[in-house]
């Protein structure tokens, strides 16, 4: 099941690399993707294993306040959509930085982006490493050398490795097509799933909403207690937390790198417009979906024996009511998805490096011979890979997957989402102004995490109260924002490229169009 | 596009029409985007401060708090829906522009 769904992806690579020819087919797989394709791209990049397992074990575990998560995650687009969709994908070239750098001072701006993007992609990318560790190693318990930790470092090389394949000869085209593949897969797996759990309940809403509203557990005194899962407040106890928790959900999609970069795909504006939309649709369901996974996981395994590995959930879901089968190729289904947006993490933190920082900052725009530009985003992708193998080998199996999804959600909508909407709508924007936001953002989410209950404190030395720091970071990164563009006085080149910019973004007159073959 | 040319700039951008279409752009985006942004943030106050009140079955067992999160789905895919109707109509105005202009 797993050995055969990896043939293919490796097939799909080789085949594109041998397309592969330029820049633009490298980083933007040519422009040529098509709006449903591009949309089932965009959400199973977004599909990670934090929403399929994570969302899954939080909503099996504490109920209602996991399904907040669900409602976030969707919710988040329509900032994408409403704000930074089109103006990107007509200004831009390939990267989120090629905007901000479009009027301001580039090299300056270029490489605060780039240390951004890098890390929140950096965040992120550890993350679904960690659970694939934890995920592989557990699937092959039973084989002697595949014990615990050991186990779970051999799992995360595996997949690694796998990773820099993909991306190292495939670049965006081939990560495209293992987004879409996966994509379908996720959403058929949990269709499955969905469906078989509804069966257990003869089909009956009814049954299913009553058994969830009375769940046995054990509580935290170890008294048999009955809970309806449905109320909210199992996990998040201070109303803040869920409010900054949605704050950076709300704001952070907007400003996630390796999202972004998926509008320079398309042909035209109009297509990455439709590609969000058909986005929204397969993310939208696919949540809904989690009502019955999650819940029904709630229901049909109970809270006791998902806590210890609440990551495993959804498999052990399908173990139940599907038997070995339909146990594997969930778990390969949970395994693509990691690998997927693995590849495409390290695609856009790869092609932001070479694009942003080599071509631009150290050569000043030029490529220096033909060709280099791919080759340093191949060397970064492996670089990347290695890295997060490295990281993800270090922090262990127990490190907790959501801190580091939330922190890469805080990052991207302090640090980044302000720089953007400035730029493309605020005429007095200037580069310092560019540079505090993004600086700024970045330090005050990096910051408020060290020192908040999951850091390096822990909870007792804790600083900050709230896990996430959304509530507070984001707006401190829009004031940065405006403070720096206050301190750094009249920038007339950053205004007088204000027009070009409000043109290109508003009317599309310029954007590189789709390359031909 | 013809590479050798730059499109005057400052001077589409001068044009009654490419204002029109910047007002009635932030005319229609803003709102919208306040709008689902308090939806949203209404559902995470009522739930964070008022829990119990939504806690209480409305729908058979299901209670408020799961059918307000429901409608943010509904709610999200309708103002996508919008979004989508709105851009088109604002493509038409840009190509119009654009032709005025020469380009």
């Amino acid at each position: 099941m797993f050995l055969l769904f990896v043939v293919a992806t490796l097939a799909i690579t080789f085949i594109s690399a041998r397309k592969n020819t330029g820049s633009s087919a490298y980083f933007a797989a040519g422009r040529s993707i098509t709006a449903w394709q591009n949309g089932l791209a965009v959400a199973g990049d977004y599909m990670s294993a934090a929403s399929f397992l994570g969302i899954a074990g939080m909503i099996a575990c504490f109920g209602f306040d996991g399904f907040m998560y669900s409602v976030g995650f969707l919710v988040a687009y329509l900032t994408v959509l409403y704000v930074v969709a089109e103006p990107l994908r007509n200004s831009g070239k390939y990267t989120m930085a090629d905007v901000l750098a479009y009027r301001l001072k580039p090299r300056p701006v270029r490489a605060m982006a780039s240390l951004n993007t890098l890390s929140v992609s950096l965040f992120y990318m550890i993350a679904q490493m960690v659970g694939a560790g934890v995920l592989i190693q557990k699937l092959m318990h039973d084989i002697p050398f595949m014990q615990e930790t050991a186990g779970y470092n051999l799992s995360v090389c595996g997949v690694g490795v796998m990773m820099i394949i993909y991306v190292v000869f495939g670049g965006m085209l081939a990560t495209t097509w293992v987004q879409i593949i996966k994509a379908i897969l996720l959403i058929s797996g949990s269709l499955f799933l969905s469906v078989l759990v509804l069966r257990k309940f003869d089909y009956s809403f009814v049954n299913f909403f009553d058994a969830v509203t009375q769940i046995k557990m054990t509580a935290a005194d170890g008294k048999q207690v009955v809970k309806n899962f449905l109320d909210p407040g199992m996990k998040f106890k201070n109303p803040w937390e869920s409010v900054s928790l949605g704050a950076a959900l709300l704001f952070g999609t907007a400003g996630l790198p390796h999202i972004l970069i998926r509008f320079y795909t398309v042909p035209d504006a109009k297509t990455a417009r439709s590609s969000v939309v058909w986005a929204m649709w397969i993310i939208g369901g696919f949540y809904i979906m989690t009502t019955f996974f999650g819940f029904g996981a709630a229901a049909l395994i109970g809270p006791d024996v998902t806590n210890p590995n609440p990551n495993m959930s959804a498999p052990m879901l399908a173990q139940l009511l599907g038997g070995e089968f339909f146990f594997a190729f969930i778990c390969a289904v949970a395994f693509a998805t990691i690998l997927a947006v693995v590849a495409g993490l390290t695609i856009s933190a790869s092609t932001s490096f070479a694009h942003d920082f080599y071509t631009n900052v150290i050569h000043h725009g030029k490529e220096t011979k033909a060709g280099s530009e791919v080759k340093v985003a191949r060397i970064t992708a492996f670089s990347i890979g290695a890295l997060s193998i490295v990281l993800a080998i270090l922090l262990g199996p127990k490190v907790n997957v959501a801190f580091l999804v939330g922190l890469a959600f805080a990052v991207a909508a302090s640090a980044n989402l302000p720089a953007i909407i400035f730029s493309v709508f605020w005429k007095r924007f200037n580069t310092t102004g560019a540079l505090f936001g993004l600086g700024g953002g970045l330090v005050a989410s990096l910051g408020l995490i060290l020192v908040s209950p999951v850091g390096i404190f822990g909870k007792e030395g804790a600083l900050f109260p709230l896990e996430n720091p959304g509530i507070v970071s984001i707006p401190l990164g829009f004031l940065f924002a405006i403070i720096g563009t206050l301190l750094g006085g009249n920038e007339p080149n950053a205004e007088a490229k204000f027009d070009e910019l409000a043109v290109r973004s508003h009317t599309g007159l310029g954007a590189e169009k789709a390359s031909s073959h | 596009m013809n590479p050798t040319r730059e499109p005057n700039w400052s001077a589409i951008a001068a044009m009654p029409e490419f204002q029109d279409l910047l007002r009635a752009k932030r005319r229609f985006v803003v709102p919208c985007c306040v709008f689902f942004s308090l939806y949203y943030l209404a559902f995470l106050i009522l739930v964070g401060w008022y829990s119990p009140m939504l806690s209480k079955p409305v729908l058979g067992k299901v209670n408020g708090a799961y059918l307000f999160a429901l409608s943010q789905f509904f709610m999200t895919w309708i103002m996508a829906y919008i979004y989508m109707y709105k851009a088109n109509q604002f493509d038409k105005a840009a190509a119009d522009l654009l032709k005025k202009a020469g380009l």
